[in-house]
């Protein structure tokens, strides 16, 4: 076993975390940045499309060239990274126990910050184990990182952003697209990504979904059919899709094991995803020194992470450096304005009312 | 038997050519994969090598015998655990290729 002792200890090095780091440490703190994979950026390494928002948000920018913006930003700060680590506990006094390349460490932090991000969802359905259904994330990393192929034929059950996203990728690739099903009435992402693949001939069929997937050892084809109102199968309207493929894009669930563990107060909130710890506007946690930041906050996007984990390093920085603590303000500040204005279009209603019930939990 | 593989002759699930990305893949190693020999590039995970060569089953459920593949492609969701140089329970979509690796179904 090692031990090393760190100020500002950050759990996951994507958009939230790095951002975090970088913040923190060019406030003067010491801060380690933990991540399981062997390279940072998280999720931003598969985002091959630009973002939206303002220029502060990276607007226009694609989400790998994002990553390589913070990782070099992170770098520049001298924030010491260990990669190919797991956190796998958290104990009593801050101290943070690691699996690093089989060996296990013990991290002893004054501030933790929790940014490990979300994991996909899964739908039930008949057949839904085998091999050929994959989650939208597998899809973007075998595809976007690895130059791998998911298959030849593919069915995207889910048309939010990362649905629509990933089928224009999948087409990008060389891959076909037989449809999108949605089970609401409406398609969930931004018309600009929906328009993108219905002008390459992709149906977008909503009100319908998944009644099961066909074959023996791995996809050879899907049934679906439509929806009533009461969310049952309409029977006569199932047709067969001839795909090797099933991509499953319905949604995400915040990872919050360490948070649990710490003891702070968790709820559970369908509209970030799932158990959620109750946090301030800080992104502070109801347990002292503990923050969170990013999907692992509740679900949301890439551009809301950075500035949360702006928010949370800052937050952190500032309790311990006092002679930092005007300069932490005035990011946080900036940080707040800009995620208000973020989360005030349309789409961000959900994340905004869930945002706000956390705060107001946590007040009282 | 239920065949435990399949895997076409052809590699055809790499991507050769993309609008926005370029792949600077590393060297092209050999390894094996239930006893026969395939290749992939060094580096990339177990999985992805396998995915290219058509490999979709990675293990079989303790009860049932169901064929299992990856899920997650990110190491959270315990699907792709295979035996790999002997050791087992391995997540292949997360543990990079090496030249000359033993990897066999579970």
């Amino acid at each position: 076993m090692r031990r090393a002792e760190t100020e500002i200890a950050v759990i996951g090095g994507g958009p939230a975390g790095l951002s975090a780091a970088a913040v923190a440490s060019s406030l003067g703190a010491r801060v380690t940045l933990i991540d399981e994979n062997l390279s940072l950026g998280g999720q931003l390494i598969k985002q091959t499309h630009m973002f939206f928002g303002s220029k502060i948000h990276y607007c226009g920018v694609r989400g790998i060239d994002i990553a390589r913006i913070l990782e070099d930003l992170v770098q520049k700060q001298e924030v010491e990274t260990m990669l190919d680590a797991t956190v796998v506990g958290l104990y009593e006094n801050m101290i943070l126990g690691i699996l690093k390349s089989d060996r296990f460490w013990e991290l002893q932090a004054k501030r933790i910050i929790v940014a490990a991000g979300a994991r996909e969802k899964m739908l039930a359905f008949p057949n839904n184990d085998l091999p050929g259904v994959y989650g939208a994330g597998a899809v973007q990393t075998l595809m976007n990182v690895y130059g791998v192929r998911p298959g030849r034929k593919v069915l995207m059950v889910g048309s939010g952003n990362i649905g629509l996203i990933v089928s224009y990728q999948l087409l990008q690739a060389g891959v076909e697209v037989a449809a999108v099903v949605e089970a609401v009435p409406t398609i969930g992402g931004y018309l600009v990504h929906a328009s993108k693949i219905r002008r390459y001939g992709v149906e977008i069929l909503v009100s319908h979904s998944i009644v099961e997937a066909i074959g023996e050892d791995s996809v050879e084809g899907a049934i679906i059919a439509k929806l009533d109102d009461n969310w049952n199968f309409i029977p006569g309207t199932e047709r067969t899709l001839d795909v090797d493929t099933i991509c499953l894009a319905v949604g995400l669930a915040p990872l919050s094991e360490v948070l649990h563990q710490s003891g702070c107060e968790l709820v559970y909130m369908p509209e970030l995803g799932g158990w959620v710890a109750v946090h301030d506007e800080n992104m502070g946690t109801t347990k002292k020194g503990i923050y969170v930041a990013g999907d692992s906050s509740g679900i949301e996007e890439a551009c809301t992470a950075m500035l949360e984990g702006r928010i949370a390093g800052a937050d952190a920085a500032g309790s311990l450096r006092p002679e930092a603590k005007s300069e932490a303000d005035r990011v946080k500040r900036e940080a707040k304005l800009e995620l208000d204005s973020f989360r005030a279009g349309p789409f961000g209603e959900q994340a905004r009312s869930g945002k706000k019930k956390l705060f107001t939990s946590w007040v009282q | 038997m239920r065949l435990l593989y399949s895997c076409p002759m052809e590699t055809s699930y790499r991507i050769r050519e993309h609008p926005i990305l370029t792949f600077k893949p590393g060297k092209k190693v050999k390894f094996r994969f239930n006893g026969s020999e395939l290749w992939g590039y060094e580096g990339e995970p177990i999985a992805a090598a396998l995915h290219a060569s058509g490999v979709r089953v990675l293990r079989r459920s303790v009860k049932l015998g169901r064929a299992r593949g990856f899920f997650c492609a990110v190491g959270k969701c315990s699907s792709c655990m295979m035996r790999v140089n002997g050791v087992p329970n391995v997540m292949v979509c997360v543990t990079p290729l090496q030249e000359g690796m033993q990897v066999e179904t579970q």
